[in-house]
């Protein structure tokens, strides 16, 4: 049984580490609103190039001429696994369940006698891949002296993939992060970004005039549509990170009230039965005498 | 000449504007065109140079460093890769460009050397333009 004192710096010590997740709940919030305005101020752009694209793509496929980035290279022997992920823990299963996806998946390729590459965006998921793929590694990205993400950072990280892509170091690039859906829910996401996909148009495009010609245009868009695809991604991640932060601090907080009122019910007992022995001990030495 | 177009400049971090107008000069990389209202669909990449758009509200001018515009009658949507409206533009921003452009072409594998030259000329060309 543990003594009065005892009890009351627990209470003390639990109360400390409800302010601290209380304070770091309230800062993700406010990193979240941030993250979520950027990624929301990315859409257009994002969503205008995989249009064009998307038609340009569809005029292009199946033609002797149609670029690296979108054909392929006609193999599927080496996978490069782009693994992002966050800097800092203490957000939840965040990292795991993106660490989880890409596990599968490889895995799956492993099985298939696949050769696996994998580049790491992110230091918590390249920690958690060492133990068991550590081999596997040929590159990391560390973002963590990025204030704030920017499209720069992408570009960095999309100008890697590509001269790796170019050196036939690899056939098919997939980026693993984690969809943004709400502060509860992030879906971990697997997203193959070389050979390009496209959902079909659905909508009848109109006829554009291209300048240079469509081709032309297209090695041009197809690694900018990469940076872009990476750059959705980062934004999407940065975002859900923020948000399992604040979900996995919000419960912390919660547990640490719940203790802390546990706590005090057993300090209050232990009182009690204190103040109670020691009357007992008064009234039967004074009935002794 | 009353007739306005929907111009949309837009980059990978924003959205820079979205407005009504008669005009946009745009610095194509097959040389200068003028998008009016009612032009034919058309999309074309850009070299880095001067865009001005022309509206009842007066000039909009940006620097852009490339990108692409697609035309289509009455909208214009340009998606640059990096764009600064040239109030904003400093001397610094430019030669940082210029900076970053020059060591990427002397890294440049010899077959893409000429594009990546060509890249350092325009950016010499778009400082010279907007006035720095």
């Amino acid at each position: 049984m543990p003594s009065l004192k005892d009890l009351k710096n627990r209470i003390g010590s639990v109360k400390n580490t409800r302010k601290i997740t209380k304070a770091m709940q309230m800062v993700a919030a406010a990193k979240l609103r941030r993250a979520q305005e950027s990624a929301e101020a990315a859409r257009p752009y994002a969503e205008r190039m995989n249009a064009v694209m998307a038609g340009l793509a569809g005029s292009v496929q199946g033609t002797d001429g149609a670029p690296r980035l979108l054909a392929g290279t006609g193999r599927n022997a080496v996978h490069l696994l782009v693994v992002m992920t966050a800097e800092r823990g203490l957000c939840g299963g965040f990292n795991s369940s993106i660490v989880r996806k890409a596990r599968q998946h490889l895995t799956t390729l492993l099985a298939q006698g696949r050769t696996v590459k994998i580049l790491t965006v992110g230091k918590k998921g390249r920690e958690q891949l060492r133990r068991d793929f550590g081999h596997l590694f040929i590159g990391h990205v560390d973002l963590s002296d990025a204030k704030k993400l920017g499209y720069t950072h992408a570009q960095s990280i999309a100008r890697e993939v590509l001269s790796r892509f170019e050196a036939e170091e690899f056939d098919v690039a997939t980026l693993f992060y984690a969809r943004f859906v709400s502060v509860i829910s992030q879906v971990p996401t697997a997203q193959q970004v070389i050979p390009a996909v496209f959902e079909a148009a659905g909508e009848e495009r109109t006829d554009y005039d291209y300048e240079p010609s469509e081709g032309e245009i297209l090695t041009d868009l197809l690694p900018r549509g990469v940076a872009t695809q990476i750059f959705t991604a980062l934004l999407e991640n940065a975002a859900s990170e923020q948000g399992a932060r604040m979900s996995a601090m919000d419960n912390a907080t919660r547990n640490a009230g719940d203790m802390i009122s546990d706590l005090t019910i057993e300090y209050n007992r232990t009182r009690q039965a204190a103040i109670t022995k020691e009357l007992i001990e008064i009234i039967s030495g004074a009935e002794a005498l | 000449m009353a007739d306005t177009l929907q111009f949309d400049l837009v980059t990978p971090e924003r959205k820079l504007s979205s407005v009504p107008v008669t005009e946009v000069q745009i610095p194509g990389a097959e040389g200068d065109m003028t998008v009016m209202a009612g032009h034919a669909p058309t999309i074309t990449t850009l070299r880095p140079g001067i865009l001005k758009a022309i509206g009842p509200q007066g000039h909009l001018t940006f620097a852009v460093t490339g990108g692409f515009a697609e035309a289509s009658g009455p909208s214009l949507s340009v998606l640059a890769e990096q764009a600064i409206p040239v109030d904003e533009a400093n001397a610094t921003i430019f030669d940082e460009l210029v900076a970053e452009a020059r060591s990427l072409a002397d890294a440049a594998l010899p077959e893409d050397r000429a594009v990546a030259d060509k890249k350092v000329a325009d950016l010499i060309a778009l400082r010279a333009a907007a006035g720095y």
